[in-house]
């Protein structure tokens, strides 16, 4: 069969490293995988700019306010790669983002706690961003070139996003004693989502192995969980930050800190909608495409216009 | 410099750096929220271009003022009635059409005024008014380019962008009313003379208006002043209130 | 094929226009030099309504840290680019074209700087 030679043809330039480009043959589940992963990633970015969003307007310096800025309007850019890397793959951003905001599609379930203090802009920036480059500079080497490009901009980009946040928890961490209460119950409160950003265990994965054998994913998301704990646990005890989990120890056997059982139930809860903002979330991002409608239309139609005329 | 001198410098920088950073905040409500994402990230640019400029001139006005202030100090620890914004600047963000507006009738000023402060006798605002100027110069291009936009887009657009410029037009005649501090830096070749860059303003938002084949409003109506000495609007307050509350709650904290 | 919608054939707007609940800007390809000297390079795309707006979009979503002194931007359905099945006949027979290189070709030892 044609495919057939066509699939072992294309899995043979995976195996020797070649990138995928987006007008070679590619199987149709490859396709599929990609977009769907791709869109997530993307809409995680978007939605991902309303939890810091909120702090924006009560930044407590010109320079935390520009920082935040900076980094909030990075995300949009972000956002921007990667819906531009998923269409070319054949769909529009329109149709994706229709899915996003009247559909059933996914992004990452932790925009869905509320930021309720300065600290958690800090410590989003250090465990959210910090979990995310563990994952993007997997994704920088994948085998889907417009995407593999994409997240290594990010990559480069989001290396300020950590420090930044970094540098608010150590300053906090050494300021005054109700600063240094924010920042502990902030880590308290977004250490356990920011472990399960890496997707469920492997074991119940279900697209892990092919995403795997096509190389879309190069390291499984235990392993990637695992990469995020250990670079983690040291960076918490310089700024004398406790990660709440009594389980954590160093396992010198393995190399490895070990880490406690994770919330699963919650996850998948809140993945499914049924999360303190998920509703918050999604009603923003529908008023701001809403609101947004007369003003594409009017710069479509004077577009219009001027190419009549 | 002697004192009256000194102080009109403070005051003058104070309206420089208010009307940026009130600006800014303005717009930096926008983030995540805009219409399409391309222009979020470009409503963000200028946010940022604006706090910065804001950060620079206050910055100034500390050190002018020589009692220790940081730019920190005059943006988190004054009073509504101690900010020196102009009112237009201060309005709430409205639809997209209404942050147009806005930020293209403070766009023509500002351009105008900071090409003419390059020249200022006193050589550190001059070096602001030489790096600001040239995000100005884009700023305007962008507010320009969405007035025509909307204007001359559809029916919505042109109705959303008129009735915009009708309700801010109030707030624009206080831009150009010189008062003591202006004279004062005027003779001394520090400031500006209002009335050549009114001309210029004039000039340039009407050509614009007319090109997005909008109507330039009347200008025999009730039109609002006050701001330069401390006279607001009642949202100016609201604003503070969110953007101060951190830095006012914890005064002691570093950040 | 997996493709762009809009590159390479078509009009994106003819069907974006009819796009349910939205008429979405066609997208553009953005090129960027990095300093003078330097060639221009693919940055990404971007969707704009217009060459103007396009631009802008381009200098602010590629340009934020100062990667650029010169933008250029084009629609994307305005690029004709060779397909896959096109590379045995268009760049297989370069591949033994060894006579376009200066190892082809001898030169008596003792020469300098030739």
């Amino acid at each position: 069969m044609e495919d057939e030679s066509k699939l072992r043809a294309f899995e043979a330039r995976i195996e020797a490293g070649e990138k995928i480009e987006p007008k070679d043959w590619m199987p149709e589940r490859y396709r599929k995988q990609l977009i769907r992963m791709i869109s997530q990633h993307a809409h995680s970015e978007i939605v991902g700019m309303l939890p810091e969003g909120n702090w924006i307007t009560r930044a407590p310096s010109l320079r935390r306010k520009m920082g935040l800025l900076a980094k909030v309007q990075d995300e949009a850019g972000h956002g921007l790669y990667l819906y531009c890397s998923a269409e070319t793959l054949g769909v529009d951003r329109s149709e994706v983002v229709d899915q996003l905001l009247y559909g059933t599609a996914k992004y990452s379930s932790i925009f869905n706690y509320p930021t309720l203090t300065w600290a958690d802009i800090g410590t989003i920036g250090w465990l959210v961003d910090g979990a995310a480059i563990v994952n993007q500079t997997m994704l920088a080497k994948c085998s889907y070139g417009p995407y593999s490009r994409a997240n290594i901009r990010i990559c480069k980009e989001e290396n300020f996003h950590k420090k930044q946040g970094y540098e608010i928890v150590a300053t906090m961490a050494k300021g005054t004693p109700e600063q240094k209460r924010m920042v502990q119950d902030a880590v308290n409160r977004w250490w356990w989502p920011s472990l399960t950003m890496f997707g469920p265990p492997d074991k119940d994965s279900p697209n892990s192995a092919e995403l795997m054998k096509w190389q879309v994913k190069l390291q499984s998301n235990d392993e990637l969980r695992q990469r995020f704990v250990n670079l983690t646990v040291p960076q918490a005890s310089v700024v004398g930050v406790a990660l709440p989990d009594p389980d954590l120890k160093y396992n010198s056997k393995t190399g490895n800190w070990d880490f406690g059982a994770l919330n699963w139930d919650e996850f998948f809860a809140v993945i499914k909608g049924n999360g303190p903002c998920n509703r918050q979330r999604m009603r923003a991002r529908r008023i701001a495409h809403e609101n947004g409608k007369w003003v594409r239309d009017a710069a479509g139609a004077y577009a219009a216009k001027k190419r009549a005329a | 410099m002697d004192d009256d001198s000194r102080h009109a410098l403070f005051e003058y920088l104070l309206r420089l750096g208010d009307d940026r950073l009130v600006l800014g905040h303005r717009l930096s409500e926008w983030c995540g929220h805009g219409p399409i994402l391309e222009e979020d990230i470009a409503l963000t640019n200028i946010a940022l271009d604006c706090i910065g400029q804001a950060n620079n001139f206050l910055q100034l006005a500390g050190s002018v003022e020589n009692k220790g202030r940081t730019a920190d100090d005059l943006a988190y620890f004054r009073e509504a009635i101690e900010f020196k914004n102009l009112m237009l600047v201060e309005q709430p963000n409205g639809d997209f059409a209404y942050t147009i507006a806005r930020q293209f009738l403070f766009d023509v000023f500002s351009f105008h005024l900071l090409e003419e402060l390059q020249h200022s006798s006193h050589q550190e605002l001059a070096g602001i008014a030489a790096k600001a100027v040239k995000e100005d110069r884009y700023h305007l291009r962008h507010s320009r380019e969405w007035v025509l936009r909307l204007g001359d887009g559809t029916d919505e657009s042109h109705q959303r962008i008129q009735s915009a410029f009708n309700d801010l037009w109030m707030y624009t005649g206080e831009i150009f009313q010189a008062d003591k501090v202006d004279d004062l830096l005027f003779e001394k070749g520090i400031s500006v003379d209002l009335k050549s860059i009114e001309s210029k303003w004039s000039e340039n938002v009407s050509e614009a208006l007319t090109e997005a084949t909008l109507a330039v409003p009347d200008a025999e109506q009730y039109m609002a002043s006050g701001s330069r000495q401390g006279i607001h609007t009642e949202y100016l307050g609201h604003m503070l209130t969110e953007m101060q509350i951190l830095t006012r709650s914890f005064p002691e904290a570093k950040w | 094929m997996p493709q762009r919608k809009g590159q390479l054939k078509g009009s994106p707007m003819s069907k974006d226009q009819n796009h349910q609940g939205d008429s979405q800007w066609p997208i553009w390809e953005v090129f960027v030099q990095a300093k003078t000297g330097a060639p221009h390079e693919h940055a990404g795309s971007l969707h704009a309504p217009d060459a103007e707006i396009a631009l802008q979009n381009a200098r602010d979503v590629y340009s934020r840290r100062s990667e650029a002194v010169n933008i250029w931007v084009v629609e994307s359905k305005n690029i004709t680019a060779t397909t896959p099945e096109d590379n045995p006949t268009f760049f297989e027979p370069a591949a033994d074209k060894i006579y376009r290189h200066p190892q082809f070709y001898k030169i008596p030892r003792g020469v300098k700087n030739l």
